[in-house]
């Protein structure tokens, strides 16, 4: 069947065994670094010296084949700061670890691990800006989310949320002083502000470019325009109703169903509570429909950059999306912010008359094929718009997995990873589809694979149609019996993620015996994705940069949180 | 051919014998004999004004999505002459404020807005740009648009849909056919100097970090609502 993947070759590397993940060899490879041993629901974690976190990572990195690093969280106990390294595989993300490193509350520093990991670097400033800890040999550690001037750190316990602020406003920096920052003190550069206000920035990305004529020599994203405190709702959110809204809000380009299943994943895992089966479908089923919607304006937008064209491809996809939005609006209520899912299933069955419903549906999917080969034929397979894409914007699969890229960025680089199929869970194992990857590792490949994703994405939503108009009357449950209130056991740990529409979207929750979360960290692809721009565009003419941009497909509500 | 010599030019028909009756209208015939209209300057510039917006190309949050869909086909705010979106503050009347605003933005805003030209006009999308919205208790969070700019119009909804925003912008446009807008106030988040601030613990701590004649905001979370 196609979901199979190629065999992955894992199994000369430490730990492997037929069972699963053998953790004492582990252990052992780790030797003297690990100083305990922790666990969690989707991992066993190594409690290492915070002197030797780099060694550590790399070891689990050369020897056993953990090659990407997922998400760094930082939390705050009564005695101690810690650091989360999760660490999976590209070749079977089922495969994880996690590497907890703990220091001291007073004065919290541990090693960096962006020698090993390029993406480290991101997420240990993010841990720098909210949780205070301070990470050495890191090669640039300032705040990100926040401003520079921001006094005290928001996530720790002894924030004082009423003190003043003071935030510059300095970015109006004259593009025609001189300047002299590329190639050593040499040679005549040119610095320019892209953003926050910019049309082509998709949102309020802040870009610091460098430009030595026409060619980029150095681009600085400078992030937080959207920092809308997201973990903090979230910890201050009863699991059972109160956190649901909010994951609506990070990737909200129509991907909201994406994402509350991110959430309903990982508490689902937190308090065990089994989905019926039918529920799992209507998921599945909504889920896509938000990733046609979401690659929809991706695409569009694309265009939008690459051509500067308001007129057709936009008003074509917006168009479509249109079209999905409101079979989408039948079935939850809302147009964008769905609010949908439930822990243990779904809010409400689907709309009455099914059989329109259903019809509805498939008008969309039937006129879907003429559709893409309209795109194709505006996009694709226009040679001004190859010409633009083909062989810009190269990141290739080495430094995509490095700075730990995920969704259609990665596998435009040809990386086959696809938590769809390669971490299952939903209905998507029952069902026939295939994971697209391209090769080209360029600004087409991710546009490509976008495109190609929707037509999989029909293929699923079809069979799920199909699946839903047969289910008999008396079995549809849509919400298993979940209490009234949750209350995870104290110190359950876990770190679940599913493939969002910009990748692996994951969330980590701490459980201390409450109705809510101690500590609840997101996981975005679009942080980890748009780090790695500079890798891309550096070196290239300033309209590929702007391609680039427009083909990691980036949303800052996401990226900012 | 023979008619011919009937053809005539639009002109000679119309000043011929009286107006062309395609010209009349309801509210020509209103006029009754005398073609003009008397009016103030003011009042048909405001009409005008109201007439033909320019909007600016502002995105923020979720809600600029909803935005987007109210420019684009099918909703097409430009049937109510309000759908040309300017990429330069420089170029717009109206700036549409879709989204959360945040410690780090509101600067940024604040200079956009006052980029634009006057007669200048504001709407707020969405409960973020009342209140903060869903985010209102974060730490990073401004508590509405008001602290920052003034705004003429609210229209809430999280997001709001198309059709809301749209009804937003019409009321916009009456109101400026009115001759109203909000009035420019002091608000309590400004742009000012450094060295104008009052010298407290937070201004000394900082006092290294940034120069006297930098622009900053600061921001009195106790104070706000
Ligand atoms: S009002 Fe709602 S939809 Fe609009 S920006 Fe705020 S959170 Fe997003």
């Amino acid at each position: 069947m196609s979901l199979e993947r190629p065999e992955p070759s894992t199994h000369d590397q430490v730990g492997v065994t037929e069972r699963g993940l053998d953790y004492e060899a582990i252990d052992d490879l780790l030797g003297d670094l690990v100083i305990g041993r922790e666990s969690h629901l989707n991992a066993e974690g190594f409690v290492v010296r915070p002197e030797r976190v780099a060694e550590a990572l790399d070891r689990l990195k050369q020897q056993a084949g953990f090659d990407h690093l997922s998400c760094v969280t930082a939390q705050e106990y009564d005695d101690r700061f810690e650091s989360i390294y999760h660490l999976k595989k590209y070749a079977d993300p089922t495969q994880e670890v996690s590497v907890v490193v703990p220091t001291s509350h007073d004065d919290p520093h541990s090693q960096s691990g962006n020698a090993v990991f390029r993406t480290a670097d991101w997420h240990e400033r993010e841990a720098y800006d909210l949780m205070g800890i301070t990470y050495d040999d890191h090669p640039d550690l300032r705040r990100i989310l926040l401003p520079e001037t921001w006094q005290g750190h928001p996530m720790r316990k002894d924030y004082d949320k009423e003190q003043p602020q003071v935030v510059t406003f300095r970015e109006h920096a004259n593009p025609l002083q001189e300047d002299h920052r590329a190639g050593g003190g040499e040679g005549d550069t040119m610095f320019v502000n892209i953003g926050p206000h910019h049309p082509a920035t998709h949102g309020v990305l802040h870009l610091k470019t460098v430009l030595d004529g026409e060619t980029v020599a150095d681009v600085e994203p400078d992030i937080g325009y959207l920092h809308r405190c997201e973990e903090q709702m979230c910890q201050q959110g009863t699991y059972r109703h109160q956190i649901m809204p909010y994951p609506d809000r990070w990737d909200y380009i129509s991907a909201g169903i994406l994402n509350e299943w991110a959430y309903a994943r990982t508490a689902e895992d937190l308090a065990d509570i089994e989905v019926p089966e039918y529920a799992q479908i209507i998921r599945t089923m909504s889920a896509e429909m938000c990733r046609i919607a979401s690659h929809m304006l991706a695409v569009g937008t694309f265009a939008l950059d690459v051509y500067g064209d308001f007129t057709a491809i936009f008003m074509y996809s917006t168009r479509d999306r249109e079209i999905v939005q409101n079979l989408l609006e039948d079935l939850t209520g809302q147009r964008l912010m769905f609010n949908y899912l439930r822990l243990g299933g779904v809010a409400w069955d689907l709309p009455e008359p099914r059989e329109e419903y259903f019809e509805k549906v498939r008008d969309f999917l039937d006129d879907l094929p003429a559709k893409l080969e309209e795109y194709h034929d505006l996009i694709t397979g226009n040679e001004i718009f190859q010409l633009r894409c083909v062989n810009t914007g190269v990141l290739d699969p080495e430094m995509a997995k490095s700075y730990g890229t995920t969704g259609p960025v990665a596998r435009g680089s040809g990386i086959d990873y696809d938590l769809r199929r390669d971490d299952p869970y939903g209905y998507y194992p029952e069902l026939d589809w295939d994971v697209i990857t391209e090769d080209g590792c360029d600004n087409y490949s991710r546009v490509l694979v976008r495109m190609k994703e929707v037509e999989e994405s029909a293929k699923i939503i079809e069979q799920c149609v199909d699946l839903l108009e047969d289910w008999p009357e008396e079995e549809r449950e849509i919400q298993a019996n979940v209490p009234r209130t949750l209350k995870p056991d104290n110190d359950t740990e876990v770190y679940r993620a599913v493939e969002g529409a910009k990748g692996e979207l994951g969330i980590y929750i701490r459980a201390d015996g409450t109705d809510k979360p101690a500590r609840f960290k997101i996981r975005s692809p679009c942080y980890s994705n748009l780090q790695a721009l500079p890798e891309m565009s550096n070196g290239e003419y300033i309209p590929d940069m702007i391609a680039s941009l427009g083909s990691l497909d980036i949303v800052l509500g996401e990226v900012d949180r | 051919m023979s008619s011919d010599k009937q053809i005539q030019s639009t002109q000679e028909a119309r000043m011929g014998e009286g107006v062309d009756s395609r010209f009349n209208s309801k509210l020509r015939e209103a006029f009754g004999s005398s073609p003009f209209i008397l009016t103030k300057f003011d009042k048909f510039m405001n009409w005008v004004r109201g007439s033909s917006m320019f909007m600016l190309q502002f995105g923020i949050a979720c809600c600029s999505i909803e935005m987007m869909h109210t420019y684009a086909v099918k909703h097409d705010l430009d049937r109510f002459g309000a759908g040309v979106p300017r990429a330069s503050p420089r170029q717009a009347d109206v700036i549409i404020v879709p989204g959360t605003i945040v410690s780090k933005f509101a600067p940024r805003m604040k200079r956009v807005y006052d980029q634009m030209p006057e007669p200048k006009f504001v709407v707020g999308m969405g409960s973020c740009t009342i209140s903060g919205g869903p985010f209102h208790e974060g730490y990073n969070v401004i508590k509405g648009a008001e602290e920052v700019i003034p705004v003429d119009i609210h229209v809430p909804g999280c997001p709001p849909r198309p059709e809301a925003l749209v009804y937003g912008v019409a009321k916009l446009q009456e109101r400026i056919a009115n001759g109203e807008s909000s009035p420019v106030t002091v608000k309590p988040y400004e742009l000012e100097q450094f060295g104008d601030l009052e010298g407290d613990e937070l201004v000394r701590h900082l006092a290294d970090q940034i120069d006297e004649e930098d622009l900053v905001m600061r921001y009195n979370w106790a104070e706000s609502p």
